[in-house]
């Protein structure tokens, strides 16, 4: 397999979870979707991590040491931090979800509409 | 190949191909199912599948983090929230805007992976083979790859350490915010 292998998965996997997000009515079923979507993006970034080249690496063959390896974990790196903000996303959001179902009986986001009026 | 791997042989293909069907098809079923808890139980099965080629990646230590955190903790805490709000019944009905949805989604899946087949990636193995790179930096990729989680940890507390203190304090902020919002009056 190859990178564009990887890259088709993330993307039918994003395509999903935007539709997921962008169609559902329940809150809870709008995170899981949204998660579905940092899943995806995740796998992009380790991806690219793995299978391509830095163009600052491209540029001077002959760079070794700290530096290339620097450049060749950012993705990983970057999936990492990704993953840590996913979770405190969805912390917060099921807690407004909570929130919102004590105060309204209702996680639907289209019954959501205090601050229409 | 960066790094001494098997990842040429027929068992990778197939373990790539099973992971990628079933993590699409349960991510599919996540956003089909009405009933909310077997959406979250499928949301599980595409974690582990993503954590699996996560794995095929080179990438052991991102694996293990998808699978306690995602795995382990979001699955459990949307689980909850499913069970303390109570509408496993009713379901998670789509509204009406759900077919222009549709297709806004697939247009964007699609152009996704036009862009992702039609560029022309600059790829680490071709430019190994083409002998473009020194020896030096061969080998330095070989290492880099055979277990990154070593490099992982230096450059978590070296190059990004403002980045990593600052995700700790997004996390108490988290804590804080969600306690807060939930706690009885």
């Amino acid at each position: 397999m190859s990178l564009e292998n990887f890259l088709i998965v993330s993307a039918v996997l994003f395509a999903i979870g935007l539709y997921g997000a962008l169609s559902k009515r329940n809150a809870i079923a709008v995170l899981m979707s949204i998660e579905l979507m940092f899943n995806a993006v995740n796998l992009a970034a380790v991806a690219f991590s793995r299978y391509t080249l830095p163009a600052a690496l491209a540029s001077r063959p002959s760079a070794g040491g700290d530096q290339m390896v620097h450049l060749l974990l950012t993705g990983q790196i970057f999936s990492i931090f990704i993953i840590t903000i996913a979770a405190a996303e969805v912390a917060l959001g099921l807690a407004i979800v909570i929130a919102i179902y004590r105060s309204r009986s209702t996680v639907f986001v289209t019954d959501a509409t205090q601050m229409r009026r | 190949m960066p790094g001494q791997g098997t990842e040429a042989s027929l068992t990778v293909d197939v373990v790539f191909w099973v992971l990628a069907v079933s993590s699409i098809v349960a991510a599919f079923a996540v956003v089909h199912m009405r009933n909310l808890f077997r959406a979250a139980l499928f949301l599980i099965v595409s974690f582990v599948a993503v954590a699996g080629m996560f794995v095929l990646l080179r990438a052991e230590f991102i694996a293990a983090v998808q699978v306690l955190i995602y795995v382990g903790a979001i699955s459990v805490l949307i689980i909850f929230a499913i069970l303390m709000t109570g509408e496993v019944e009713s379901g998670s009905p789509a509204h009406s805007l759900r077919i222009p949805v549709g297709i806004l989604a697939a247009l964007f899946g699609l152009t996704a992976i036009f862009v992702s087949v039609d560029t022309e990636w600059r790829i680490l193995d071709q430019f190994i083979e083409a002998g473009l790179l020194s020896a030096g930096a061969t080998a330095q990729v070989r290492d880099v790859f055979s277990n990154t989680i070593p490099w992982i940890a230096r450059m978590l507390v070296q190059d990004f350490v403002l980045a990593f203190e600052v995700a700790s304090v997004v996390l108490l902020a988290a804590i804080i915010g969600a306690l807060a919002l939930i706690r009885e009056r």
